[in-house]
């Protein structure tokens, strides 16, 4: 659904002071007692975040560093325990119906129901979204001729698709809602390079021509130099730093033709050639 | 609610149905296979009435003939509402086996669409399957249905929907509550219908705490009411109680499952049930 002009000035995204545990602590089982407290896990202490409209952002962060779970969080699908998030000012946990009229989100897995072929899913999906009617079929074909995927696929069964080429379907389903908030988590995952680049080609044209705000959660630093305007390197739930990539060379990569990957390894505290020594030894 | 609003759920309402209509399909083999289950469970419970006689149960063949009505119709309501039940009960399991579950859940659309978009479905899948099994059943017995009164039977019928979503939505929530054991719940739940709702015996047969159980089931007034109906011809001012029964029914199970699903929703997203990977 395309943003009101009203939405234009607001924050895409503005996440504040939010932290979330899995597990909850010090809560007995009154019907089972003797069930062993399990410790909680912190996912995301006091993240706080603000993202412009029209902007994409990369998140970055070793894995269970609470990427996922931010996502979550912004789509409406975890409650934060503690800060609050809103997305174009609506509030994720007390607006949930508003936030989700912006926002779409893919996932690394792809998500579908396997007996059904490509069409069966998409269609699904547009309805959910208001549209399924006239010309679904073909912004369907289209969005997948571009991602590079063979359309006679389109009508078999999802499960007879490689992995890739799933990613693609659920890449495409996520853009044919046309969100102003694009949730992606981990979206080029598994695609081979070529259409990596065709993703990343489509994330900017988004961008372009429909002002979408983009999340990008990635271990692709490479890719997050390219596309991102902005990126947020967190770990252990917390943010550690953001900028620009320039930005984040600059100050974290400790020389002077670094890319993002040193200023990541840095930042995390683990130094390639520490990791390479314990190796050798 | 605006027009604009109303027709955006209505298309989603269009999309649960038409999903479930391509699962059937997609899903054909299977579709096959319980059909098949369903038809020879039916066909079992036939003969078992046939084959009284020979038990040494000698009785006047006509009465022999209105027990295997009995059977007959309580085993074909029975495939009918489990079938419903179930279809509505594994809604959410069903999702969480694809993976699909965040993604039916982040949509923009209200909950009650969801899940009256499934019951719909549920209930024009259940009606078709079981139409199908009713056809095998008068080609293969000598069925007397002269008695029968059709209207009140369908009165019947029809007013049993709404307890009978209510209680298929208060089962799918759990899974939602414990993503582990919740499916098997599911069973747990239909075999105690099963037991107390009359299905093949009348409830009064059964003990104190069962038959209280037996009178608070919605299904007991559907076996018995239309059970009368085709079997004895009940008119439809005599079944007025039994629809009102359900109607009142229906009318708390439904908006109370359908809240309890929200706080159970609530809850697994601040547990962090819905899923976990990725
Ligand atoms: N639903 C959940 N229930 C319990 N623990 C969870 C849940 N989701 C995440 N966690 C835990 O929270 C932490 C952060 O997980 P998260 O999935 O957000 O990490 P991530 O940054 O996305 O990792 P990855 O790069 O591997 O995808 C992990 O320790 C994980 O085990
Ligand atoms: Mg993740």
């Amino acid at each position: 659904m395309a943003i009101h002009a009203s939405e234009l000035n607001t924050a895409a995204v503005e996440v504040d002071g939010i932290s979330k545990r899995f597990g909850e602590a010090g809560r007995p089982n009154r019907l089972m007692p003797w069930r062993k407290l399990k410790k909680p896990k912190l996912a995301l202490e006091q993240v706080s975040l603000h993202v412009e409209t029209g902007r994409i952002t990369g998140i970055l962060g070793a894995n269970g560093s609470g990427k996922s779970t931010l996502i979550r969080i912004l789509a409406t699908l975890l409650t934060p325990d503690q800060g609050t998030a809103s997305v174009f000012g609506y509030d994720v946990v007390s607006q949930p119906d508003d936030v989700r009229r912006h926002i779409n989100r893919v996932s690394v897995e792809a998500s579908f129901f396997k007996e059904m072929s490509p069409w069966e899913n998409m269609l699904y999906a547009a309805r959910l979204y208001g549209s399924g009617g006239e010309g679904t079929r073909d912004r369907v074909e289209a969005m997948l001729e571009r991602l590079g995927l063979p359309l006679d696929t389109l009508d078999k069964p999802m499960k007879q698709l490689s992995r890739g080429q799933q990613q693609k379907v659920a890449i495409a389903r996520s853009f044919l809602t046309s969100p102003s908030l694009l949730l992606m988590d981990e979206p080029t995952t598994g695609l081979d390079p070529r259409s990596k680049r065709e993703v990343q080609e489509l994330v900017r044209s988004i961008r372009r021509d429909r002002a979408a705000t983009v999340l990008l959660c990635t271990h692709d630093l490479q890719e997050a130099e390219v596309l991102c305007d902005r990126v947020v390197v967190i770990d252990q739930g917390r943010v550690l730093a953001e900028g620009t990539p320039a930005e984040l060379i600059r100050a974290h990569a400790g020389k002077t033709d670094g890319s993002l990957e040193d200023a990541f390894m840095q930042l995390t505290g683990k130094r390639l050639e520490e990791d390479e020594e314990e190796k050798e030894e | 609610m605006t027009g604009n609003m109303l027709r955006w759920e209505l298309n989603a309402f269009v999309g649960f149905i038409e999903r479930q209509k391509n699962l059937y399909r997609r899903y054909w083999a299977w579709e096959g296979v319980w059909l098949l289950y369903n038809l020879v469970s039916v066909l079992s419970i036939g003969y078992l009435a046939a084959g009284l006689s020979t038990l040494g149960l000698e009785q006047g063949q006509a009465n022999l003939h209105q027990t295997q009505l009995y059977l007959l119709v309580g085993a074909l309501l029975w495939t009918y509402l489990s079938l419903v039940f179930f279809e509505i009960a594994f809604a959410i399991t069903w999702e969480r086996w694809e993976g699909t579950i965040e993604y039916t859940f982040m949509a923009p659309i209200k909950r009650l669409t969801h899940l009256l978009g499934v019951s719909a479905a549920s209930l024009l899948y259940g009606i078709a399957r079981t139409a199908i099994i009713g056809v095998g059943v008068v080609l293969l017995f000598r069925i007397d249905l002269s008695h029968a009164n059709w209207l009140t039977a369908l009165a019947i019928f029809a007013a049993a929907t709404l307890p009978l979503l209510g209680l298929g939505i208060f089962t799918s929530i759990l899974p939602l509550l414990s993503p582990e054991k919740g499916e098997q719940m599911a069973f747990a739940v239909q075999g105690v219908l099963l037991l107390i709702s009359g299905v093949y015996y009348p409830i009064s047969v059964l003990p104190g705490p069962l038959h209280l159980a037996g009178i608070l089931s919605p299904l007991t007034y559907t076996l018995d009411g239309v059970r009368e109906a085709l079997l004895h011809g009940l008119s439809l001012a005599g079944a007025l109680p039994d629809v009102a029964i359900l109607l009142v029914m229906g009318i708390v199970l439904v908006p109370a499952s359908v809240w309890c699903f929200g706080r159970a929703e609530e809850r697994a997203k601040r547990l962090g049930l819905l899923k976990r990977s990725g």
